[in-house]
């Protein structure tokens, strides 16, 4: 009987291998939504005590990473849910050899990341997920449990109060 | 607005906001004795558990009063 099937029936030795086969995977995922790491190994193993619990609901036939990033976007989103303002990940300085546009001053960066804070928890992840981390939509889609077209949306209406809200403040027209 | 004001400001998102860069978005131990302590402890989350079923069950009754709150509730979501 393969792991999966196992791990479905209850075996506890086959949930330890498939802990340790995707621990890090479903700890990258989460730890790019919170952006916070002691946050993220928390809802790792949040999640993957979500994962024991249903194990007897699990169906072998459609993956299991693709179930455990759906649970650990729910956890992530719930999380982020609980927080009043978005806690960055240490002081977020721009990649190395990242090429600065120079009208795009600290200032600027300031006033977006305050506007970024204040979108609403599910346009802010899949804001994060879309726009900053480039994740493609159809992965995106799978893990929140939406089609392509509503992340779209989301996406949308995200820059759309991103755009409001820098307005607000003067830094566009 | 169209798709290059769009890109424009994701590129100044992501200057704001930096992705997170590979060497954070790996994880720097093994979590499985946390895991192992957290599976030792089934009667506490069956509590917690309990909480959750009454809080939905709040939830829901409220919504039946209430319903006119669904639509602001499901756009503030």
């Amino acid at each position: 009987m393969d792991l999966l099937a196992r791990f479905a029936r209850g075996d506890d030795d086959a949930f330890e291998s498939l802990f340790r086969r995707f621990q890090e995977p479903v700890y990258g995922w989460i730890v790019r939504i919170v952006r916070d790491r002691a946050a993220a190994e928390d809802l790792t193993v949040e999640t993957f005590w979500r994962i024991h619990q249903a194990r007897a609901r699990f169906d072998p036939a459609r993956g299991f990473e693709g179930w455990a990033r759906r649970i650990a976007t729910n956890l992530a989103l719930s999380h982020l849910r609980s927080l009043r303002p978005l806690v960055p990940l240490e002081e977020n300085d721009p990649p190395a050899g990242d090429s600065r546009d120079p009208a795009v001053d600290q200032e600027t960066r300031e006033q977006l990341r305050r506007a970024f804070a204040r979108l609403s928890p599910k346009l802010r992840v899949t804001a994060t997920l879309a726009l900053i981390e480039e994740t493609p939509y159809r992965e995106i889609a799978d893990a929140l449990g939406v089609s392509e077209n509503a992340v779209k949306l989301r996406v949308f209406r995200a820059v759309r109060e991103l755009r409001k809200s820098l307005q607000r403040m003067g830094v566009e027209r | 607005m169209n798709i290059a004001d769009d890109d424009r400001l994701g590129a100044q998102l992501r200057r704001a906001v930096p992705p997170v860069p590979d060497h954070d978005a790996t994880l720097g131990r093994d979590l499985w004795p946390e895991m192992r302590r957290r599976l030792a402890q089934p009667e506490a989350r069956r509590r917690g558990l309990w909480l959750d079923w009454t809080l939905a069950a709040a939830a829901m009754i409220a919504f039946i009063l209430t319903p006119e709150v669904i639509p602001a509730l499901l756009y503030l979501l």
